[in-house]
Parts: structure tokens; sequence; C-alpha cells
């Protein structure tokens, strides 16, 4: 089996390398959409309210299929790798726009009226006032739909991209032991995902004494 | 009245079939102190979210040192950009009767925010200003408290210095007093009188009526949407010309004994 650890490292860079992007394109699309959705004029709020509910209600591989054979039809030819990236951060962009919102609308009205009260701009009533007392409220659920990010990668290897789930699989094919392999998968996926949760209950209880409110 | 610096004119706002304001008329000179008076629901509070459009009103006009505040001219219809409105709120200042303090900020940094940001102010020099305004209201050694640590008096205290350290043109304040306990009334109240011997323009909604009586130049009591009466403080609390003016000031003096 030793033989197979650096192919298997590579598919564990690819699935670090999807979950990466899919969780950061995620986290920018969503704050912006969440944040228009919350604070957005209401012509707005509705067809955003309409793609995070529909991204939301699609089984992630039904997504990921009607990407993969979707886009072609339209002209547009994505490699595997690109495709699933795409429906993986559309299905989660749905997910991050909803605790956005949750998160920022847990914020007082007085709030927003204080800081229009001293003249600041939009912008700088989300930056200075909105989102720091947001953060407390946004980070449990975010985190956890990082780790979430980083189990749903492994569908990708359903679009032949070789993550660490086809990795796995190849292996076993040629092997036939399919149950120390699975194992040690299983164990990588727990150590990247429990690293994230204890570095993200450093993080929250900064913010609790930070927002000491 | 010529020279008001905040001028009013036919002011309506409606919140769906409800008329809250009905074509209201108001001036304010420059280092007027002004009291609106009236029961809940004449539309007082309204009154005052208008002037610094934290609500759109419908028609009519408001203007501060004679630039329109809500849209881009008189009568236009046309709003003005977040962009242009925030510069011009930058000069109206405001209390909240909930305070409003930004909770993950010190007292120091509550009243420094607006001085940074809006403003441009260096760091060190916002710094020192926020510090001259918190030793001002008599909080000066309060300056690194938030203001979950801090009782109610002091915290509407921050907020006074918050909206004053921007040096507004104007001052708004909404039953800043209302939410806090009788005991520490009297301590926001005297702030506010030594803000108008300063000469800082006022315009206030309270209940206060003693402090209407001795603080204020001018007492306008609003009813239902429009100004029912106004004059000299001692003349409107002291001969109130309508039935609703005499039966709104027993109740509150039924209420404050």
């Amino acid at each position: 089996m030793i033989y197979a650890l650096p192919f298997l490292g590579e598919g564990f860079l690819v699935t670090l390398a999807v979950s990466g992007l899919v969780v950061a394109g995620s986290l920018g699309l969503g704050l912006v959409l969440g944040t228009a959705l919350a604070f957005g004029p209401r012509w707005l709020g509705l067809p955003i309210r309409a793609f995070a509910d529909t991204a939301r209600a699609i089984p992630l591989i039904v997504l990921i299929f009607t990407v993969y054979y979707g886009l072609p039809a339209l002209g547009a030819n994505l490699p595997p790798f690109w495709a699933a990236v795409a429906a993986l951060t559309l299905f989660k962009t749905g997910h991050v726009i909803e605790i956005v919102r949750g998160a920022v609308g847990s914020i007082a009205p007085g709030q927003m009226e204080a800081a229009k009260a001293i003249g600041l701009t939009f912008v700088a009533r989300l930056r200075y006032v909105i989102f720091p007392q947001a953060v407390r409220r946004f980070l449990p659920p975010w985190i956890n739909s990082v780790t979430d990010s980083v189990k749903g990668s492994a569908l990708v290897s359903l679009v032949g991209v070789v993550d660490l789930m086809l990795a796995i699989q190849q292996v076993i094919g040629r092997t036939y032991q399919p149950m120390p392999l699975y194992l040690l998968g299983a164990a990588i996926y727990i150590a990247v995902n429990a690293t994230l949760s204890v570095a993200s209950r450093r993080l929250e209880a900064r913010f609790a004494r930070v927002v000491a409110a | 009245m010529s020279h008001a610096l905040l001028a009013i004119r036919d002011l309506t706002k409606r919140f769906g079939a409800t008329t809250v304001l009905d074509g209201v008329d108001l001036d304010v000179a420059r280092g007027e102190v002004v009291v609106v008076i009236g029961a809940s629901g004449s539309g007082k509070t309204t009154l005052l979210r208008c002037v610094n459009a934290l609500v759109p009103y419908d028609s009519g006009s408001v203007t501060l040192d004679g630039v329109e505040i809500g849209y881009t001219a008189p009568g236009s219809g046309v709003r003005r950009s977040d962009r242009a409105l925030a510069a011009l709120r930058a000069d109206i200042g405001m209390v909240f009767q909930m305070f409003n303090l930004f909770p993950h900020l010190t007292a120091r940094d509550n009243v420094a925010l607006g001085l940074r940001v809006t403003r441009g102010m260096p760091k060190a020099e916002a710094r020192v200003r926020a510090e001259h305004w918190l030793a001002r209201v008599g909080l000066a050694d309060r300056m690194d408290h938030l203001p979950s640590q801090l009782s109610g008096g002091q915290q509407q205290r921050v907020g006074i210095a918050r909206a004053v350290a921007m040096e507004p043109k104007l001052l708004l304040l909404d039953e800043i007093t209302s939410a806090l306990d009788p005991e520490l009334v009297g301590e926001v109240l005297d702030v506010v009188r030594g803000l108008a011997a300063d000469g800082m323009t006022m315009l206030m909604v309270t209940h206060e009526m003693s402090f209407a009586r001795d603080a204020g130049h001018r007492v306008v009591f609003m009813d239902k949407g429009r100004i029912a009466e106004e004059g000299r403080p001692n003349e409107v609390l002291g001969r109130p010309q309508s039935d609703r003016l005499r039966r709104f000031l027993r109740r509150i003096e039924l209420r404050t004994e």
C-alpha cells in the first residue's frame, strides 16, 4: 500500500483545492448576495431568495451532473474539475446566503440607524458596525458548512475528477483491498474536519471575548 | 425666521393608509432649542427621523442651511444617493431613545468612529477629540468601558458625546430619557442643558415638561400629525389653548408625580 501513497497524496491535494475554491467562492458570493438580501430592495431580494432556495433544494449530485452535462449544451465547455467546482460553489452559496442573512438580520435595526446618524456610508456601516457584530452569529453555522464542503467535495469523483475519493477507488481497483483504504480515506477526512472544528472553536472564543455584549 | 437653520415645509409622511405627518411647517433658528411634545402616535418621532432622512418623506421639504435633505431638490421626487445622504447626516447629530451604542466598541471608539471614518480624522486626533467630549459629559473615567459595562445614564451620555463630537449644525434628540430609570434622567438632561447654553441648535422630543419649560426656547405640541400649538414654553405649557393639549399635560403631570 505504501507505493500508493504519492498517488493518494495527489488526490488529497485535489480535494483540498476543490474545497478551498468552493469555500472561498461561496463565501465571497454569499456575503454579497446575503447582504443584498438583508438590506437591499425587494426587486433584488426576490431573485436572490429564489436562487438560494433552488440551490439548496437540489441534491448536490443532481446539481453536479446538471452543470457538467448542461454547460456544454449552453456552449460553455468546462473541464470536469471546474464544472464540479462551479456546481459545488452554487450549492454552497445558497447556504452561505442564508447564514449571512440570518447573522446580519440578528443585529438590531437601531445599529444601522446609529451608524447612518454619524454619517457612515453603506459600506462603512457594514464594515465598522454590522459585520463586526454579526461575525459571532455567522461563524458557527459557517464552519459547519465548511466541513460540509470538504465532505461534499468527494462527489466530484463522480465526474472523473481524481480527488482523494477517486484516488482511493482506483487504488482499490488494483489491490482489491477496500477496507484498509476506505479507513485511511475516512481518517484523512476526519483529520481535516477535526482541524477545522478546533480552529473554529478558537475563533469563536476570540470573537465572543471581543463582543462581550 | 428667514434665516432659519432648519426649515420644514408642508411635510407629509404616510405609512400605508395612515398619515403620520400631515403638512408640518417648522423653522428652527441657529442656536434655538425647540422642544416637541405630544402623545405617542402624534408623529413627533417621525418628524425627527425625517429631518435626517432615516425615513423618507412623501412630500414637502426639509432643508438644512438651504440644502434639501431627502431629495436632490425640493419637490424633485428623486431621492438622494446613500453617499450624498451620508455627507448631509454628518452635520446632523442624533441621540436615540434606546441609546443605540455600538456594543462591540468602547465608549471612546463609539465617539471616535464617525470622526475617523466620516470626517477622515487621523486616529490620534479622533482619539483626543473623543476623550475631550467624553470628559465633557462626565465620563473621563469610563473611556475604555464597553456599553454593557455602563449604566443607562452613562450610555446615553456616550450617545450624546458621539453625536456632538461630530460638531453637527443641528442636534436631534428623540425621547432620550424615556428608557432611563428616573434617578438617571437628571444627569443626562444636565448635559443637554450645558449644550444649549453653548448655543447648540436642538430639536428635541421629550416628555420632561420641566426641562421644556426651563431649557426650551420654544415648545411645539403635535397632534395627529400636525402642529396644534406652538410658542414660548410658558405660554404653551402654562396657558394651553386646546382641550387636547390640556388633557395631554394633565396626563403627563399625573405620570411624573
